[in-house]
C-alpha cells in the first residue's frame, strides 16, 4: 500500500499531525503553509466532507506539481458552492465547464499545455499539470462519456471523483453511484422495497480499472495519510489517472454534521467501501480494515437508511447489503491476510 | 474598468462570504481534568509531566513533577499508583505504566543531579515541621519554595519515617531515599534527628515559630491478646521492620508466623524470608479477595514462597507452635469461627494488625479534637488549634505515602495562605476528562512496557530491589502511550479536518485558534479530536 506503515507515535500516522513526528513525517494539511485550494466563505453545508475532500486531494495535488496545476471542475455541488458569481474559494487556476465535459475539457488543457511547452522549447512534456474533478453526477452518469474516452486514449489528466452517492444540490436525487436501499427524492422508502433498487448502478473505479490505465484508486475523507500518499502518487505517473473518493454528504445522508468523518471510516471498516490502488488493469493494494464491523454500525445513524430499523428492522435487506460488504471484503482482500 | 460582455462585478474572493454567521453551535478548546490527576493523592500533573517526558525533555518533566511531589524516584518505587487504575488507557489496551516513568525521571534527576530553584524571597516566617516522613518532607519542602524557614524535628536517628522503617530495602533502596532526602535539605531546610517533640506547643515557643506541621506518623503496633507460653517469641511488624535498620538484624527464627492482612504483614513476610526463615506463613482470617493488601505485593510475596494460610486465626500460641483456627465467611462476609482447629510449628509470631498514634505530644493543646486514636483537621489540614496543622498518618484517611505527600503540599499552601493572613482557595476543577470524550481511534496500538524484575532466588535471599527500572528507550515509548486525555497535544486534526479551514495554527507549543468568521459550527473538529480538547458550546441566538 503507498500510504506510510503506521509507526508507534502516540496516535501513529493517524492523526494529521503530531507535534512529535519529523516535518517530513507530516501530511500536508498537517502544514500551516498548506495551499488552501478551496479558500474558507465556500457555502457548503455544514460538516461539508466534499470540501473537505477536495481540499486534501487538491492540496496533495498543488504540492506534488510545485503550483503547477490547472483545476476542470465539473458542474455539482462543489461547483456550486464554491464559486457563486462574483465570488470564488478556488486559490488556483480553475475553470467550469459543462456538467459533462470536465474530462474532455481537462484533456483540452492538457494538449494545451502541450503544444505551450513544446513552443517554448521545453520538451513534450510539460511541467504545468492538469486535473479534472466532479461529483458521482458528473462523473458516473452524465460526464461518463468524457471519462471513458479520456480514460482510453491515455491522456495526462488525473480525474479526481467525489462520490457523495447522490445528486445532492439539486435536492438528493438518485445517481449511478448511489447505495442500493438508500433513500433519495427519486428512490422513497415505499413499497415493498424501499429506497433504491438492489443490482442497479455501477461502480466507476471497478470500470476504471478496466480500461487498464496507468493508476487508478479508492480513498474516503477518514483517511487522510492514504488519500495524500494516492494523490501524490498518481501526479508521479503520466496517462490517465483516476481517483474515486468517498465524501459523506450530512444532508443527502441524513446524519448529523459532525459526523462526517466518523461515517467515511465505517464506511471503510465495514466493508461498504473499499478502499485500494490499481495500476495497468491489476489491482495491486487495498487499505486492510483495522477493527471490522457490522454494516448496522454504518447503517444506522444515516436516515436514508432509517426505513431499515422501523418497528419491524428490515433484516432480510441489511442481510443483502452485508453480503454485498463481505464481498469487497473478499474481493479486495480487506482484512488481513485476505487475498487479491 | 473595462469589463467583458454580460459581466458587471469584479471578481471577488469566498473570503467576504462570513459563513461563521450560519453557526448555532461554536468549538472552544478547554483542558480537561485527566482521571490520571484526578486520582492522584500528591495532586501530580501526571499530563502534564508526561507531556514533556514525550519529547525527551526529562529535566522538564522532572520539574513539572516536582512542582507537586519532591520524592519522584521514591514514588516510582512505592506508590500504589491509583492513576493507572484510572488511566483511561485501560479501554484501549493497558493503562499507561506512570509508575516506572515517574521512577525512570526520578532516577534521572538523582543521576544527573537536578536540584530545585531556590525560593525568589523569603517571607520571614518560620514553621515546624514534626517528623520527617513522607508529609513532613513534603510540607517542608514546599514551605521552603514559598519562601519560609523551615526546620523539621525527628524523634529517630534518620529521615525518611514509614519510608525507612517501614518499607523494606528491597522496595526502596535506601540511597535513593537519600537522594531525594537530601536535595530537600538544600533548599535550606533544617533537619533535626534524635529530637522529639514532648510538647508541641513549648517547641513552638522556644524555636520561635509562627506555624506548625505535625506529621509524627503511626508507629506504634497494635497488640492483640493471644494466650501464650513463655518460650513464645511473639512481636510486631513495625519493630521488625525498624530494627532492620539498625546493626542488629531482628531474631525471628527459621519458621515465622505473621498474623494480618495488609501490606506490612506481606512486608515483614518477604522480609523474614530474607532472613533466611524456611518457612513464613501469613495467617489472615479472611479471603484473598478480601486482603487489604494490594494484590500485586501478594503476587510477588507467594513467587518467593511465603504462604497464606487463608481464613484462620490465631487462637494460641505455644512453645515452637501456634493454634490456629479456621473461619467461614458469613453471608455479610464476615469471618466467624468454625470450632475446627489446626496447629502450626513456628519460631516467632509477627503482629502486623495495624498502627496507632503516638499523639503524646498533643497533651494540654486546647482545642484539638481527637478521635479513633487520630487528630481531626479541617479541610485546611488544620487541627483545632490555630496555627497547628496535621497530616500523613496522623489524620483520618488512607495510610499511604502519596497520601501523606499530598497532605504535605496541600497543608504547606494552607499554611503559606494562614501566615499571610488569607485562606487559599485552590484554582476550580475542570471538568473529568472521561473515555467518552475521548476519540480512541487515533491512538495506534501500543502495549504495555513490563518492567524487568530480579530473579527469584536473589529475592528470597538478598535485599536487593525486587523491580528493576525502565531505561531511556522504553521509558520514552512507555511517555508516548499517554492519550494526553483532555489536553490539546497538537496532533493537527482540527486543523486539518475543518471543511472551512476556519482552525489556524499558531505554532509549536502554542495549539490553535479558530476563526469564528468562517467556522459554520459543524462539530468534526469536536467528533475527531482524539483527547477531547475540543467542547460544543450553544450560541446566544
Amino acid at each position: 500500500m503507498s500510504h506510510q506503515p503506521v509507526k508507534f507515535y502516540q496516535t501513529g500516522t493517524f492523526t494529521v499531525g503530531n507535534r512529535l513526528l519529523a516535518p517530513e513525517e507530516r501530511s500536508v494539511q498537517a502544514s500551516a503553509k498548506r495551499f488552501n485550494s478551496i479558500n474558507s466563505g465556500h457555502r457548503a453545508c455544514q460538516g461539508c466532507g466534499e470540501a473537505l475532500g477536495a481540499r486534501y486531494a487538491i492540496d496533495a495535488a498543488m504540492e506534488a506539481s510545485h503550483g503547477q496545476l490547472v483545476c476542470a471542475n465539473a458542474t455539482g455541488c462543489l461547483e456550486v458552492f464554491s464559486t457563486p458569481y462574483p465570488e470564488t474559494s478556488w486559490q488556483l487556476p480553475w475553470i467550469h465547464s459543462l456538467f459533462g465535459n470536465a474530462a474532455a475539457v481537462a484533456t483540452g488543457i492538457a494538449a494545451a499545455m502541450k503544444v505551450k511547452s513544446i513552443k517554448a522549447g521545453k520538451g513534450p512534456v510539460p511541467a504545468t499539470r492538469v486535473v479534472a474533478q466532479g461529483g458521482d453526477g458528473g462523473t458516473t452518469d452524465i460526464g461518463f462519456g468524457c471519462l471513458s474516452g479520456m480514460f482510453e486514449r491515455n491522456d495526462d489528466v488525473l480525474y479526481i471523483c467525489y462520490d457523495n452517492g447522490g445528486y445532492m444540490n439539486t435536492g438528493v436525487q438518485r445517481s449511478s453511484a448511489t447505495p442500493p436501499a438508500a433513500r433519495t427524492a427519486t428512490t422513497m422508502a415505499v413499497g415493498p422495497e424501499p429506497g433504491n433498487v438492489f443490482g442497479q448502478g455501477k461502480f466507476v473505479p471497478a470500470i476504471a480499472v478496466a480500461h487498464e490505465i496507468p493508476y487508478v484508486a479508492t480513498a474516503t475523507v477518514a483517511d487522510l495519510r492514504d488519500l495524500e500518499a494516492k494523490v501524490k502518487k498518481a501526479m508521479t505517473i503520466r496517462g490517465a489517472r483516476y481517483i474515486h473518493i468517498l465524501v459523506p454528504c450530512p444532508l443527502g445522508w441524513g446524519a448529523a454534521s459532525h459526523e462526517t468523518i466518523k461515517l467515511a471510516r465505517l464506511a471503510k471498516e465495514t466493508g461498504v467501501f473499499p478502499v485500494f490502488e490499481a495500476e495497468h488493469g491489476e489491482i495491486t493494494g487495498s487499505l486492510k480494515i483495522r477493527r471490522k464491523l457490522p454494516v448496522e454500525e454504518y447503517l444506522r445513524p444515516q436516515k436514508r437508511y432509517a426505513h431499515l430499523f422501523g418497528k419491524q428492522p428490515r433484516v432480510e435487506v441489511i442481510a443483502r447489503l452485508q453480503a454485498l460488504a463481505d464481498r469487497n471484503v473478499k474481493k479486495y482482500g480487506l482484512l488481513d491476510g485476505g487475498t487479491l | 474598468m473595462d469589463k467583458p460582455f454580460a459581466i458587471t462585478l469584479d471578481p471577488g474572493s469566498s473570503l467576504a462570504n462570513r459563513t461563521g454567521s450560519w453557526r448555532t453551535y461554536k468549538p472552544v478548546y478547554l483542558d480537561r481534568l485527566p482521571p490520571c490527576n484526578a486520582a492522584c493523592p500528591a495532586g501530580e500533573n501526571i499530563q502534564g509531566w508526561l507531556y514533556h517526558a514525550e519529547s525527551g525533555d526529562y529535566e522538564a518533566a522532572w520539574r513539572a513533577l516536582t512542582e507537586n511531589n519532591p520524592l519522584p524516584a521514591i514514588m516510582g518505587r512505592v506508590c500504589y499508583h491509583p492513576c493507572e487504575g484510572a488511566c483511561n488507557r485501560q479501554h484501549i489496551d493497558a493503562a499507561v505504566g506512570i509508575n516506572s516513568v515517574e521512577r525512570f525521571l526520578g532516577d534521572e534527576a538523582i543521576k544527573r543531579g537536578w536540584a530545585f530553584p531556590k525560593p525568589e524571597k523569603k517571607s520571614g516566617k518560620r514553621v515546624l515541621v514534626v517528623g520527617a516522613g513522607p508529609s513532613g518532607l513534603s510540607a517542608a519542602y514546599h514551605l521552603a519554595r514559598l519562601g519560609h524557614e523551615v526546620e523539621i524535628h525527628e524523634a529517630g536517628p534518620y529521615a525518611g519515617g514509614m519510608m525507612r522503617f517501614g518499607i523494606p530495602q528491597y522496595r526502596l533502596p535506601r540511597d535513593v531515599l537519600n537522594a531525594e532526602v537530601k536535595r530537600i535539605l538544600d533548599l535550606g531546610v533544617v533537619l533535626r534527628l534524635d529530637t522529639k517533640v514532648a510538647n508541641i506547643r513549648e517547641s513552638m515557643q522556644v524555636g520561635k515559630f509562627d506555624a506548625a506541621f505535625l506529621a509524627v506518623g503511626a508507629h506504634i503496633g497494635k497488640r492483640a491478646f493471644i494466650p501464650a507460653g513463655d518460650a513464645t517469641k511473639i512481636v510486631d511488624a513495625v519493630s521488625v521492620l525498624r530494627s532492620m535498620e539498625g546493626e542488629e538484624k531482628p531474631m525471628l527464627g527459621r519458621r515465622v508466623v505473621v498474623y494480618g492482612g495488609g501490606n506490612t504483614a506481606i512486608d515483614v513476610a518477604r522480609t523474614a524470608k530474607r532472613l533466611g526463615a524456611t518457612e513464613a506463613i501469613i495467617v489472615y482470617r479472611r479471603t484473598r479477595e478480601k486482603m487489604p493488601a494490594h494484590d500485586f505485593e501478594v503476587e510477588e510475596a507467594l513467587q518467593e514462597g511465603v504462604m497464606v494460610k487463608w481464613l484462620s486465626t490465631i487462637k494460641q500460641a505455644g512453645e515452637g507452635e501456634i493454634t490456629i483456627e479456621k473461619m467461614a465467611l458469613d453471608d455479610k462476609g464476615f469471618p466467624q469461627p468454625t470450632g475446627e482447629f489446626e496447629t502450626l510449628a513456628a519460631d516467632s509470631v509477627v503482629l502486623a494488625l495495624g498502627q496507632d498514634v503516638d499523639l503524646s505530644l498533643l497533651d494540654g493543646v486546647p482545642g484539638l479534637e481527637i478521635k479513633d486514636g487520630t487528630v481531626q483537621v479541617g479541610p485546611n489540614m488544620m487541627t483545632g488549634h490555630a496555627g497547628i496543622f496535621a497530616g500523613g498518618d496522623m489524620v483520618p484517611s488512607e495510610r499511604t505515602v502519596t497520601v501523606a505527600v499530598g497532605h504535605g503540599k496541600k497543608a504547606a499552601r494552607h499554611i503559606d495562605a494562614w501566615l499571610a493572613g488569607g485562606a487559599y482557595a485552590p484554582a476550580p476543577k475542570h471538568e473529568l476528562a472521561g473515555f467518552e470524550k475521548l476519540n480512541p481511534w487515533y491512538y495506534s496500538e501500543a502495549p504495555h512496557t513490563l518492567r524487568p524484575t530480579l530473579d527469584i532466588i536473589r529475592r528470597q535471599s538478598t535485599f536487593e530491589e525486587v523491580q528493576g527500572g525502565l531505561d531511556e528507550g522504553n521509558a520514552l515509548f512507555e511517555a508516548r502511550r499517554c492519550l494526553s486525555c483532555g489536553n490539546c497535544f497538537e496532533c493537527d486534526n482540527c486543523y486539518g479536518v475543518c471543511p472551512d479551514n476556519a482552525v489556524i495554527k499558531l505554532g509549536p507549543g502554542k495549539r490553535f485558534e479558530f476563526n469564528y468568521d468562517y467556522c459554520k459550527g459543524c462539530g468534526v473538529c469536536a467528533a475527531e479530536c482524539p483527547c477531547g480538547a475540543i467542547k460544543m458550546v450553544a450560541e446566544d441566538i
